[in-house]
């Protein structure tokens, strides 16, 4: 069994054994602190050369990936939280995901930005924030959201080796999660899909990342009680590809949309106007439905951060109402 | 007689529009070489003057930062410029791009949005990219390439090329954090890129003196423990002189170099119009500064040594202007990008 978290670290591995061309940069990659046991040791195996830790310039960090890529390399950016990847925002957002349209597709920007969501543990407003739907928004940049440990390792792969940027998010809550692993398969991004990860036939649980975990243990429980909850991975959320979720909704008839960020325009929000906007209007037996964090920052004092983090518990008593409604 | 400070705070008689009016020094000069020099910032200005005359009948539409007044740093600095370098610009680099070696056609396709255009209709002229001539991109927002060449010069040094990566940028850029972050990174890693600052005492509006303390960047690169060199950017011989010393000492693997270049722009941020009414003395200051004018001295000192006619000199212009003219008609005439070019560009296609 590889838990997630040792699956990251095998994909970096793999990238950095069978790629020369790839390297990683970020602050704290000479420190068993920050990125967990995802990095762990890999200075020591390929050199500081090519595992890089940085002064404290997120944007130039990122800025000199972008030149590093336009120029033959694939860099992988490191943030250890993803709040100070916004310092960045210029370089993602203003440039890598513009270079290859305005430049009328003469260029691409292989640059994969990974930042990992440190949810809870009292750390806050500022260094425990989900910010996949900003980078979604933006056409240009491929947003992968793993959930699995296999995912964790072949989708940072297949980020790292196609021509786009990828901001490639992962989840400290995930880490301990294990799996057996496949041999490694290098995929193609473009080409992956949302994936059923549990059939069912009364309700359609859609999430990303950690959220996905939380709905299966809801499904398990609900099985229990006779309500067959499928669930859909959207694994790569920008650009969403819809077809799976459509599907599942229409065969379940009702959709409940799970994330863990805010609301307001948010992935949960999107994932439901694919639906509706594709399907009849009485295809749906109950409105679809959306569980999200409250739209507020995160709060550091112990009781707050339970009332502010959504368990399985949650998404199964919205389940039920939705099954239940009339 | 005129003297550049060696203060890595103050340009001194550099930001005195009353001074440097003389000819230049071109003494053991290879006049071949001077006059390709000569002819490319003819080149820029007659392609700048075009552009300009076409946005003020609104032909062109798309924001243009036009070059006059500053042509010599980028045509002094191309002639250090070697095949495997890779240069970036930003919002004001229709030079860089000339004088790289840039078909004006093609820029002048680019800026009408046309399909032929250097970035295939895509970019205008803020977002100019010449693969084939080592130009891998200028963008408009500010301080934004100083890291991505400084990340060229990593990926050089990394295979271990001898290939050097340029960042041109202008005063306004040293105010970005990002220009400090990337100085700071390239001299930690004793990185190949060398930056050019195009000092032209304005951002958009906005005097330098009303925007920093000291009025030399150089300061900058003194605080990284960077090599710099303070040139008079009207004299393209001194950048020349200068850039082979930066160019050559970063290609030996002794680091990041800054060169600051002195110069003045003659029209306004953007946009035809000198902006007459914008910004600190702008008013009284546009008449000296074109005294300093990069053309007309280097014209004046090859007129002395003989080395050409004003007979010659009128040919050059009118060579220029014809050749510019053409560059338009044929531009003029192009198609614009299919519509879905909108879409299949959004990710790269291999």
């Amino acid at each position: 069994m590889t838990n997630y978290g040792s699956a990251l670290r095998e994909g970096f591995a793999y990238l950095l054994s069978n790629y020369p061309e790839v390297f990683t940069i970020g602050q704290g990659l000479w420190s068993p602190w920050y990125v967990g046991n995802s990095m762990t040791d890999l200075d020591k195996e390929f050199g500081k050369e090519r595992v890089i830790d940085t002064p404290v310039a997120e944007l130039a960090m990122t800025g000199v990936a972008v030149g590093a890529a336009l120029t033959g390399k694939r860099p992988i950016v490191i943030h250890p939280r993803v709040d100070f990847a916004l310092l960045a925002t210029d370089q993602i957002v203003n440039q890598a995901a513009k270079w290859c349209h305005m430049f009328g597709g003469q260029v691409s920007v292989p640059i994969t930005v990974r930042a990992i969501i440190n949810r809870g543990g009292e750390q806050g407003a500022q260094h425990s924030q989900a910010l996949h739907s900003w980078f979604a928004h933006i056409p240009g940049i491929r947003v992968v959201m793993p959930a699995t440990p296999a995912d964790a390792r072949d989708l940072l792969i297949a980020a790292v080796l196609g021509p786009d940027p990828v901001v490639f998010i992962d989840d400290r809550w995930l880490y301990e999660i294990e799996a057996n692993l496949a041999p490694v398969r290098e995929l193609v991004l473009r080409d992956v899909t949302p994936a059923v990860r549990r059939e069912g036939t009364d309700i359609t649980l859609v999430a990303c990342s950690y959220s996905v975990h939380l709905c299966s243990l809801a499904a398990e429980k609900l099985i229990g009680e006779g309500i067959a909850a499928e669930v859909v991975d959207l694994r790569v959320i920008n650009p969403l590809r819809a077809e799976v979720i459509i599907a599942s909704a229409k065969k379940t008839g009702r959709l409940l949309a799970v994330d863990g960020d805010w609301s307001n325009c948010g992935m949960a929000g999107e994932v439901i106007a694919r639906v509706v906007e594709k399907l009849p209007p009485n295809s749906l037996r109950a409105p679809p439905r959306r569980l999200t964090l409250p739209d507020a920052p995160a709060p550091t004092s112990k009781p707050l951060e339970r009332a502010y983090y959504f368990g399985a518990d949650d998404i199964s008593v919205a389940a039920r109402e939705l099954v239940a409604w009339k | 007689m005129n003297h550049i400070p060696t203060d890595s705070r103050y340009l001194g008689a550099l930001a005195d529009p009353q001074e440097f009016w003389e000819p230049l020094d071109i003494s053991g000069e290879d006049i071949p070489r001077l006059l390709t020099s000569l002819k490319l910032m003819i080149l820029i200005r007659c392609t700048e003057e075009k552009i300009g005359d076409k946005f003020g009948q609104s032909i062109i539409k798309c924001p243009c930062h036009l070059v006059i007044g500053q042509e010599a740093p980028a045509v002094g600095v191309s002639s250090s410029i070697a095949p495997n370098d890779r240069v970036f610009g930003a919002h004001r680099s229709h030079a860089h791009f000339l004088a790289l070696g840039g078909s004006v056609y093609r820029l002048l396709a680019e800026i009408l949005g046309k399909n032929t255009g250097c970035s295939k209709g895509m970019g205008g002229s803020m977002h100019l990219l010449d693969i084939e001539h080592g130009l891998y991109g200028t963008v408009p927002i500010v301080g934004a390439t100083i890291p991505i060449a400084t990340g060229a010069a990593l990926s050089a040094k990394m295979d271990r090329r001898a290939a050097v990566a340029v960042s041109f940028l202008g005063d306004g850029a040293t105010e970005e954090g990002v220009f400090h972050e990337s100085l700071n990174f390239a001299a930690i890693h004793s990185l190949p890129v060398v930056y050019i600052v195009e000092n032209n005492l304005f951002a958009s509006h906005l005097h330098i003196s009303q925007r920093q303390p000291y009025d030399s960047i150089c300061r900058f690169a003194e605080a990284n423990g960077i090599p710099w060199q303070r040139v008079d950017g009207n004299n393209v011989v001194s950048v020349r002189r200068a850039a082979e010393i930066a160019f050559c000492a970063a290609r030996a693997g002794n680091g990041p170099q800054l060169i600051e270049a002195v110069t003045y722009r003659w029209r306004g941020h953007v946009g035809h119009r000198e902006d007459n009414d914008v910004g600190v003395m702008r008013k009284e200051n546009l008449v000296p500064w074109k005294k300093r004018d990069p053309i007309d001295r280097l014209v004046i000192s090859l007129e002395k040594s003989s080395a050409i006619t004003e007979s010659q000199i009128r040919c050059l212009w009118s060579e220029q202007r014809a050749a510019v003219d053409a560059a338009w008609e044929q531009a003029v005439d192009d198609p614009y990008p299919s519509e879905n070019a909108l879409l299949d560009r959004v990710y790269f296609v291999p």
